[in-house]
Formats: structure tokens, C-alpha cells, sequence
């Protein structure tokens, strides 16, 4: 699915998370939002969740208006910054309940929906951990299971907050091939957030600048880092 | 990438910083066996042992008069009422508090708090000078047969007063400590507002939702103050086990007033022995909920 933004803008109070931004992202890319925090890469990817709904501008969704198109309707396959696992249910559990929680003539049979999330932890390659709670994983199978959990439901789209961010170096780098993996088998437009120039330039296909809620480049990762446009990405980039 | 330091070269004969020395800790929990006993243990056993001072008989039978009835009556239909109603309160209150911004919310948590700070005796005055027959409103109630002071609703009203902070205080720093994205999460799955209240809110509060259930019912039953002012203690009528005990006492009547305490005191076992059995109960999904 391609995603319009056009002049999307969001104040809190009187504070302005974003000035108008715009931005084309078509379909099947991988993008990263880089920017350091307060620069509105969060309020971007929770306006295109349907978390926050912006002060002004648009978003369409393959070419269909879905700037006031319900956190549940937009079928966004939503990873959290901590992975917001819902603690007091079984991996298993947490993986169905987008199945569940459908509307009852859309809902598959309990077969079907077990045979599903069994899909899904083989294609996290965590397949025996279903019967496990949260609280019994580490960060990097916590973070597989809460991308499992928004799979499940088919998605339009991914986006993740900073998905990388609680955990540490090693196993970062290792779930960073994983992410990329799991976009390839998908093909979906995924979005993640990051701070981490390193792997927003490794990971994804087009990266988007932002400081202080506003873009400030956006290109691949070659062209950004050899022609940076502004003076804050020459320095953000080689920080 | 370095490896995590290991610190298994301590020796074995230290003990953790954080462990007193093997005399401290008997000294310790002598201590608060002995405050125990003298504090909670002794004068349980006195109450139980002179409602019992002339044998069971005795002691049912000073239950089993009329207004001795009709007063377990009363207290358990006012904590019907009032606990399952301030649970309702308490969950609304705190889900306003913990999961939306608004302005005054300061102003609202403070006045929570307001039946803790204010004298029950006071609480009750308030309630006689909105509803009682000297104001316009209670005039007009009693005129159209609905008397709220000196009967049975304005012990309700007074009993849903004092116990409206015991859920909401329990509820909000659990859920202000949970915060808002499992809720998201649930969202962004497709799940109705409703469907995550009952799937993920609920849930994640059950325990300390339960606490507050049980603190606020034992101080449902166990209201003296406010429910002594607005309720005129008519005998029979209005008269909760609390001022039950306090008119057979004031009578001489020390088994029946003792075996009247021994009862709400056997209530409050109950509802201990009972958090204690789901506790044991559930324990793996306890750790679980709050291990994360």
C-alpha cells in the first residue's frame, strides 16, 4: 500500500510537534524516520496509526482518504516502543487476539486461528514459546512476538517505534536482519522510528530526516550520505 | 562486543548487603510478633472469648433476637449496595485519571482523597444538612416519601462517601505504572474500546481491583460515624451492626454486644481467608502480571 502525507501538522497545547509535513512513500518500501527525540518522528508514525489525528493536512492510503479513518479500522500493524505485550496472556493469546477481537462473520474458527499463530512463531523462528507469558521472554523474543502479534491481523502497513531500542547492541543487530527478512517474505510498507543513523542507513530503503518537526531530507541512504542537504543532517549522520 | 562482568569470585561466606546479621533479624520479628500479640491477637481472643463467656447458646441466641437480625440485615444490604457501586466509581475515576489528560485533574485526585481527610462524623452533618427535613430538598423528599436522613438511604449515601477513595487509590498507581500502550496495542489490533477494557484493562487491575473491593467492603460494614448521624439509630430500622454493638454495650448487654463484634469481625476473616485462597489460587498469573 502507498501512503500519502500532505501538509500533516500537530500541536499539543501550543507546542507544534510537527509543522506541516509532506511526504510520498510508495508501496512495499522499507523507511526509517531518523531524527533525535522531540524531532516528531513518533507523532508522524502515531498519526499514520490513527493514535494521534493531526491539527491539519491529509493522509491517504493507496490514493483513499484516511486522515479520520479509525485506529481500528486502519489494519496498521502497530509495534510498540516497549512492545506493550499484554502481560497477563500467554504468547499464543497475545499473537490470536487481533483474530479475536474481529467482528464475528470475519473471525476465522479457533482451528484456523490457532493454525495461524502457529504460522507466525515459526516464521518469528520462536515456535515452541506459545505457551509462555511475557514475562518469560527475553527482549529480543518479546520484540519477535510483538511483531508476530501485528502480522496476524494482515496488515496494510507496519509501523514500529523504535523497535530496536530496549535492547542491547548484539541482539540489535541480529533482529535488524530479521526485520529486513520479514519485510522481504511480506512485501508490506513498513515504517519504523529510530535515532540510530547506523541502522536507519543499513535497514531501510528510503530515510527520512526530522528535526524539530520538520523533514529534512529524504532520499536513499547512498544519496543522503553523500550529498546531505542541510547542515543538520551532515552532522546527525556522521555522529 | 564485552562480555557481562561475572562476579561469581565473591566468596561464598559473605552475606548480601542487604541481609542483617542473624540476631538483628530474631530481634526484629520478636518484636513484631510481641506488637502483634498485644495490638491484634489479645484482644481478638478477648472479644471472642466474652461472647462466648456463657457458652454458644447463649451467644446465638443474642443473634437471633429481632433487632439483632434486622441490623445484619441492614449492614449486609448497605454493603450490597455501596461496594459493587464504589467499585464502578473507582475504576471510572481512576480510568479518567490515569488514561486522559485533562485540566483539573490535579484538583480531582486531591478531592478523592477527601473523605480520608474529613472527620465521618462531619460527613455525616453534611449529608443531614443537604437531605435532612429542615432543608428544602429533604422537605421535599420526605413530603413525597422518600426520607433519605434517619433512613435507609441516607445510610447508603453516607457508607458510598466514606468508601469512594478505597478503590480509586488502590486503582491508580497500578494503572498509572501500566500506563496506556497495552491498551494502544489492543486498539491498533482492531479491538472496540470496550473489548480492551474487559481484555487488557480489567484484567491488568483485577488484583489490586480486588484489594480495593475488600478494603472498601470491610469499611462498608464496618462504618461507625457517618452512619451513626444520618441514620437515627431507630432500633430495628436503622441500625447497622456497628451501632448495634455500641446500643447492647451501652445496655450492659456485653455478651450480645461481644458476640455482635465477634460476628463483624468473623465477616472481615472471611473476605481475608477468601484474598488469600485467590492469591495461593493464582499465583502464577500474579507473578506474570506484575514480573513484567
Amino acid at each position: 500500500m502507498n501512503i500519502e502525507i500532505e501538509e500533516i501538522s500537530k500541536d499539543f497545547g501550543t507546542t507544534a510537534a510537527l509543522h506541516p509535513v509532506s511526504l510520498s512513500i510508495p508501496s512495499g518500501t522499507l523507511v526509517a524516520l531518523l531524527g533525535p527525540s522531540g524531532s516528531g518522528k513518533t507523532t508522524l508514525l502515531r498519526i499514520l496509526g490513527g493514535l494521534e489525528f493531526p491539527t491539519a493536512g491529509r493522509v491517504l492510503f493507496d490514493g483513499a482518504d484516511a486522515t479520520n479513518l479509525s485506529v481500528q479500522d486502519r489494519r496498521a500493524g502497530f509495534v510498540f516502543q516497549s512492545y506493550a505485550l499484554f502481560r497477563h496472556m500467554t504468547v499464543f493469546d497475545n499473537i490470536a487476539y487481533g483474530l479475536r477481537a474481529r467482528p464475528r462473520k470475519s473471525r476465522p474458527q479457533t482451528a484456523e486461528i490457532a493454525r495461524r499463530v502457529t504460522k507466525l512463531l515459526e516464521l518469528i523462528k520462536l515456535p515452541d514459546i506459545g505457551a509462555r507469558y511475557p514475562s518469560q521472554l527475553s527482549g529480543g523474543q518479546r520484540q519477535r512476538v510483538a511483531l508476530a502479534r501485528a502480522l496476524a491481523i494482515e496488515p496494510r502497513m507496519m509501523l514500529l517505534d523504535e523497535p530496536f531500542g530496549a535492547l542491547d547492541a548484539k541482539v540489535r543487530r541480529e533482529l535488524r536482519q530479521g526485520l529486513r527478512d520479514i519485510h522481504d517474505t511480506t512485501g508490506l510498507t513498513s515504517i519504523f522510528v529510530t535515532h540510530d543513523q547506523e541502522e536507519a542507513m543499513e535497514l531501510a530503503d528510503l530515510v527520512v530526516v526530522m528535526s524539530m518537526g520538520r523533514i529534512e531530507q529524504v532520499g536513499k541512504p547512498e544519496d543522503i550520505r553523500a550529498r546531505p542537504k542541510t547542515e543538520f543532517v551532515r552532522e546527525f549522520i556522521s555522529a | 562486543m564485552t562480555d557481562t562482568l561475572t562476579i561469581s569470585s565473591r566468596p561464598r561466606a559473605f552475606r548480601p548487603a542487604t541481609t542483617e546479621p542473624t540476631m538483628v533479624k530474631w530481634a526484629l520479628i520478636a518484636f513484631c510478633l510481641a506488637v502483634l500479640t498485644v495490638l491484634l491477637f489479645a484482644p481478638l481472643f478477648a472479644v471472642f472469648d466474652e461472647a462466648l463467656r456463657r457458652g454458644w447458646a447463649f451467644a446465638v441466641a443474642s443473634l437471633s433476637e429481632p433487632d439483632a437480625q434486622a441490623a445484619i440485615r441492614l449492614t449486609l444490604l448497605v454493603a450490597a449496595i455501596t461496594v459493587p457501586l464504589n467499585a464502578v466509581f473507582g475504576i471510572a475515576a481512576a480510568w479518567a485519571i490515569t488514561k486522559f489528560d485533562w485540566r483539573g485533574k490535579a484538583w480531582v485526585i486531591t478531592l478523592i482523597d477527601l473523605p480520608f481527610s474529613v472527620s465521618p462524623v462531619v460527613a455525616g452533618l453534611l449529608f443531614v444538612l443537604m437531605f435532612g427535613a429542615n432543608s428544602a430538598l429533604g422537605a421535599w423528599l420526605v413530603a413525597n416519601g422518600f426520607p433519605v436522613v434517619f433512613a435507609v438511604p441516607g445510610i447508603v449515601l453516607a457508607t458510598l462517601f466514606i468508601t469512594f477513595p478505597f478503590v480509586a487509590r488502590e486503582l491508580i498507581p497500578v494503572m498509572l505504572e501500566q500506563g496506556r500502550a497495552e491498551e494502544e496495542a489492543a486498539l491498533t489490533l482492531g479491538a472496540s474500546g470496550w473489548r480492551t477494557f474487559l481484555t487488557v484493562t480489567l484484567p491488568n487491575i483485577r488484583w489490586a481491583l480486588l484489594y480495593g473491593v475488600l478494603l472498601c467492603n470491610a469499611r462498608a460494614m464496618g462504618e461507625f460515624g457517618a452512619v451513626a448521624v444520618v441514620s437515627g439509630k431507630i432500633r430495628g430500622q436503622t441500625t447497622t451492626m456497628p451501632l448495634m454493638i455500641e446500643m447492647f454495650y451501652n445496655e450492659y448487654l456485653s455478651v450480645a454486644a461481644f458476640t455482635m463484634a465477634g460476628l463483624l469481625a468473623l465477616l472481615a476473616f472471611v473476605t481475608l481467608t477468601l484474598k488469600t485462597a485467590l492469591e495461593w489460587r493464582y499465583a502464577d498469573q500474579l507473578a506474570a502480571t506484575y514480573r513484567h
